[in-house]
């Protein structure tokens, strides 16, 4: 691995959990699609700001980029409030709208830069080791490196700062505001946090890869947690893994970077939903199937408890007979048998089934609570 | 349409005067009138669209009155002054958000801590505390998307608890809970009013009303009545309030009569 490949690599790291630090919050908030809005909209405050200072590395793009992340979300909320247009609606109205004029003042009034709505869109990553940040001709490293880092300790300090607050206006808006916090100004402040993240990401990753590490990885992680603290550890880390893993991706596949690190965190957050331990697919399928057959081998206990309180007929012990009792098909009547017989609640002697002595318990508490 | 008020009240914990509150131009409190006595369980009642929560959101600074003057022990309030412990209705947040009991609980000292400061080992110690009346302590560590619905409402009351306050607001605290955790919650706010704590608690169950609560304000966008439960609840003042809806009434009636009956 040469030094760029490195620089690359750190770089599409620091990205990662750079954007997966807000992003926790806007998954949390339900407010998802903001990182998209954002992310787009912010073109027009580069391009604006570009306008004005001509140099793309000026730190009023930056400012310019905050700016219009919190206009999306005024104008969104502005929407929202005349109670004509739902949430998803209004965003889907705003970013599309700033990022066209941002798209048509590039248009008109930007050539020969390297910024442009593709650039905003994919970014490249690749080409980022070659802007070096240079002071006294000492070279210092890759320029992105340098921005990035700087979000990602404003990131950092923003959750460590904010951490009770951000998660009391998160859980319960109401109770925040009525003991005197400012639900509001956390709101924006996290919009700000969002925009600023996403101008800092959008040269080297681009918008596309801002909003797959912002969601994808909080959103893996909320499924395998149950705490906020670990949440937000976790996210940092899956950002990390898609990052690598993303590059090795691209790497033989011969693939674009961003593209690719956006597809790992999807297969991340996948495989997340389907393994993780207690909020995944398979743990939810194990658990019916366990309660199902817990069920069945206790209906067998009551039933056979009922047989022996009734001191009914032979027949109604009997496993042949069984599932004519049961009204079962013959195969759920062997399993539950067979589960029953495990979970030490009957015995099989020869033909004839009969409680355990847990199993007479077992079912007296079932029916007695009854 | 006047007032009804029955009792004279002085120095009330809670006055609210000529309040009026509206949505975009459409008013949802009428130049409402309200005054709380201090140490009493009181009760807001009337029908879905009423105001109850609105009125509750407005006295808390959540909701900006479009008229009107609403003062806490005789002073304008303001959230930072911790004098009104709030419990939202439990519907209103994600009971999926990652975070377990004792954090939930721990969330009403926020206000007491301020911005920044975290909660500290005492602060954990009464949110433990808390947990214990509302007899969830031993659920503490436990994910909150496990609870029932009654088992959330006695975390919110825990919560509102530790905030510590003289007035306290609550929103449908009896709304979705089982009748053994609506008895210790009543226990637990009778003891409260012992204390000298003002309750004043949004309520749907009319049937309940005479046993729980001293005092009930009937709402209806206006202010329909307001004083001693004995005196309010009168057919009149309950037609005023939700309408002609005479089989709901009657029922009420039938109720009063087994209670004289058994008495």
């Amino acid at each position: 691995m040469d030094s760029h490949q490195l620089d690359i690599l750190i770089l599409a790291a620091l990205t990662a959990v750079t954007c997966a630090l807000p992003g926790v919050f806007l998954v949390l908030r339900r407010v998802s699609l903001m990182s998209d809005a954002i992310s787009h909209a912010i073109l027009l405050g580069i391009v604006v700001a570009f306008l004005f200072t001509k140099k793309l590395a000026s730190p009023w793009l930056v400012i310019g980029a905050a700016v219009v992340g919190v206009l999306t979300v005024s104008l969104t909320e502005l929407i929202i409030n005349t109670r004509k247009l739902k949430k998803d609606a209004a965003i889907g109205l705003v970013f599309p709208l700033l990022f066209s004029i941002g798209v048509i003042l590039i248009n008109k009034y930007i050539q020969g830069v390297h910024l442009d709505a593709d650039c905003v869109i994919f970014g490249e990553i690749a080409f980022a080791p070659f802007d070096r940040f240079v002071i006294n001709h000492i070279d210092l490293g890759p320029r992105s490196l340098w921005t990035t880092g700087a979000v990602f300790l404003l990131n950092l300090t923003f959750i460590l700062v904010f951490y009770k607050e951000l998660k009391l206006t998160t859980f319960d808006k109401g109770l925040a505001a009525a003991l005197g916090f400012f639900p509001t100004l956390l709101n924006y402040l996290l919009m700000t946090i969002v925009s600023v993240t996403a101008v800092a990401s959008f040269e080297s990753v681009g918008s596309i890869l801002v909003v797959a590490l912002m969601i994808a990885p909080p959103s893996a992680a909320y499924l395998l947690t149950n705490r906020l603290s670990t949440m937000i550890l976790i996210s940092g880390i899956l950002g990390i893994l898609s990052a690598l893993g993303g590059y090795f991706l691209a790497y033989v596949l011969d693939a674009s970077i961003s593209g690719s690190m956006a597809t790992f965190a999807g297969i991340l957050f996948f495989l997340a939903l389907i393994f993780a331990p207690e909020k995944g697919i398979l743990a939810k399928i194990l658990v019916r199937r366990w309660k199902k057959w817990n069920f069945a081998s206790e209906t067998l206990s009551v039933h056979l408890l009922q047989a022996e309180y009734a001191h009914a007929e032979e027949t109604e012990r009997v496993v042949s007979h069984m599932s004519d009792h049961m009204l079962w098909n013959d195969d759920y009547t062997s399993e539950a048998i067979a589960q029953a017989i495990e979970d030490g609640l009957i015995r099989k002697e020869g033909n004839r089934l009969t409680l355990t002595p847990l199993g007479r318990e077992k079912a007296k508490n079932i029916l007695e609570k009854k | 349409m006047m007032m009804t008020q029955t009792t004279k009240i002085t120095n009330p914990a809670i006055d609210v005067t000529d309040l009026t509150v509206a949505y975009h131009e459409k008013p949802v409190l009428w130049d409402v009138d309200f005054q709380a006595p201090q140490d009493t369980l009181l009760a807001i009642v009337g029908p879905n669209g009423a105001g109850k929560s609105t009125l509750i959101k407005t006295i808390l600074g959540l909701l900006k009155p479009a008229a009107g003057r609403i003062q806490v022990f005789g002073k304008n309030y303001r959230p930072q002054s911790r004098l009104i412990g709030y419990v939202p209705q439990k519907g209103t947040v994600d009971w999926d958000f990652p975070t377990n009991v004792l954090d939930v609980v721990l969330m009403g000292r926020y206000g007491h801590l301020g911005w920044f400061r975290r909660p500290k080992v005492e602060d954990r110690k009464m949110a433990v505390d808390c947990l214990e009346k509302v007899g969830m302590a031993d659920f503490m560590n436990r994910q909150i998307s496990q609870l029932s619905g009654g088992q959330q409402q006695r975390v919110f009351i825990a919560r509102a608890l530790i905030q510590d306050a003289p007035i306290y607001l609550m929103d449908e605290p009896f709304a979705g809970v089982d009748a053994a955790t609506e008895r210790s919650i009543i226990t637990l706010l009778r003891e409260l009013k012992d204390k000298g704590k003002t309750i004043i608690c949004v309520h749907h169950d009319l049937q309940t009303l005479k046993e729980y609560f001293e005092w009930v304000m009937l709402l209806n966008v206006r202010a329909v009545a307001l004083g001693k439960v004995t005196d309010i609840l009168t057919q009149e003042n309950l037609r005023k309030t939700y309408g002609g809806k005479a089989a709901f009434l009657t029922g009420l009636k039938e109720e009063e009569e087994k209670g004289h009956a058994s008495a």
